[in-house]
């Protein structure tokens, strides 16, 4: 629907903005990912709330990433994570063969130094999601070949 | 479909609340940054103003509406399509000036303010939604229209609705083209 657009333009609109205040000020890149990143933090523990409102109790570790996959994942960015795997022992990867924020960016490796400033949001999202739900995590991204990204 | 009529609905306020969400943290992250509320006011219509130029493509593409032949119609196109399209309210539009180019669209529910109680006390000049303003702006100034776009009232400042202001400045080479 019309709302992603508005959310896909203001995600990007705040990538330029915050890089280019930092390009200004005294600031260095590192900053302006965790800025980006403790933003998504704050927005993933709200919507969490929001969405687990009324669904039940979830049984494990496993249970909520999947989850996290399907029901999260279709509902911020309109599909599904293509790929989820699992070392059973704490790792998990989500593999997104057309990350909807970057399908706009490019087909293939132009611009693949700038993916990673796009994907700090969406590492503060989950790991603010994953936090409310009660699971202390670290998320990182990484983009060989846009727009997939792990 | 697999999911019933009632959790599409859910999702569609959800990745609202999402985009909500996300501008609040923006404001929130501008305050921090910036000491000034002038300076977190001006920021806020920058970013709305590189928004608007790009959201204006994306409004034609899924509206295909013709082209407004007056200042009012585009007045109410603004207010009864776009605000309808991607904020889901339809304010309402009133002309308040004589010769036609000064109009305020009156929103009594801003969903940007959702989860906004009130602003903090230092803050107290700070357009909350002055993203709002730049996109107008940006976008109306991508079909060839300059305007002026201000926050007349802030139902976050006490004010019992929120009003915004779009004046529309007129060039003279406009009104030659509109006679044929």
């Amino acid at each position: 629907m019309a709302d992603e657009t508005l959310f896909l333009l203001l995600h990007s609109e705040m990538v330029a903005g915050l890089y280019r205040a930092a390009e200004q000020g005294e600031g260095e890149n590192g900053r302006c990912t965790t800025k980006l990143e403790s933003m998504g933090f704050r927005v993933g523990q709200g919507l969490i709330e929001r969405f687990t409102k009324d669904t039940a109790r979830f049984k494990d570790e496993l249970d909520i990433m999947k989850f996290i996959c399907k029901d999260f994942w279709t509902t911020v960015f309109k599909k599904q994570i293509d790929n989820l795997r699992t070392n059973h022992q704490g790792i998990y990867v989500l593999q997104d063969n057309k990350f909807r924020l970057l399908t706009q960016m490019s087909a293939g490796k132009q611009y693949l130094e700038h993916a990673p400033k796009y994907l700090a949001f969406t590492c503060g999202l989950i790991r603010g999601g994953l936090s409310n739900l009660g699971i202390k995590s670290i998320v990182t991204a990484e983009v060989s070949s846009m727009p997939a990204c792990k | 479909m697999s999911q019933s009529p009632g959790r599409k609905q859910e999702n569609h306020k959800i990745s609202r609340e999402l985009f909500v969400l996300t501008y609040g943290a923006l404001v929130a992250q501008l305050c921090k940054d910036y000491e000034k509320d002038e300076d977190v006011n001006a920021c806020l219509d920058r970013m709305g103003y590189s928004i608007g130029i790009r959201l204006i493509d994306d409004f034609l593409a899924r509206s295909a509406v013709k082209k407004c032949r007056s200042y009012s119609e585009t007045a109410d196109m603004i207010a009864q399509v776009a605000f309808k399209m991607y904020l889901g309210v339809t304010p309402s539009v009133s002309c308040s000036s004589a010769t036609g180019n000064e109009f305020s669209l009156i929103l009594d529910k801003n969903p940007l303010v959702d989860f906004v109680e009130e602003l903090p006390a230092e803050r107290s000049s700070l357009c909350y939604c002055n993203l709002l303003c730049g996109v107008i702006r940006g976008a109306l100034e991508m079909v060839h229209l300059a305007a002026e776009v201000t926050f007349l009232q802030d139902r976050l400042k006490g004010d019992a609705v929120t009003e915004i202001g779009i004046t529309f400045l007129r060039k003279p080479e406009d009104r030659k083209h509109r006679r044929n």
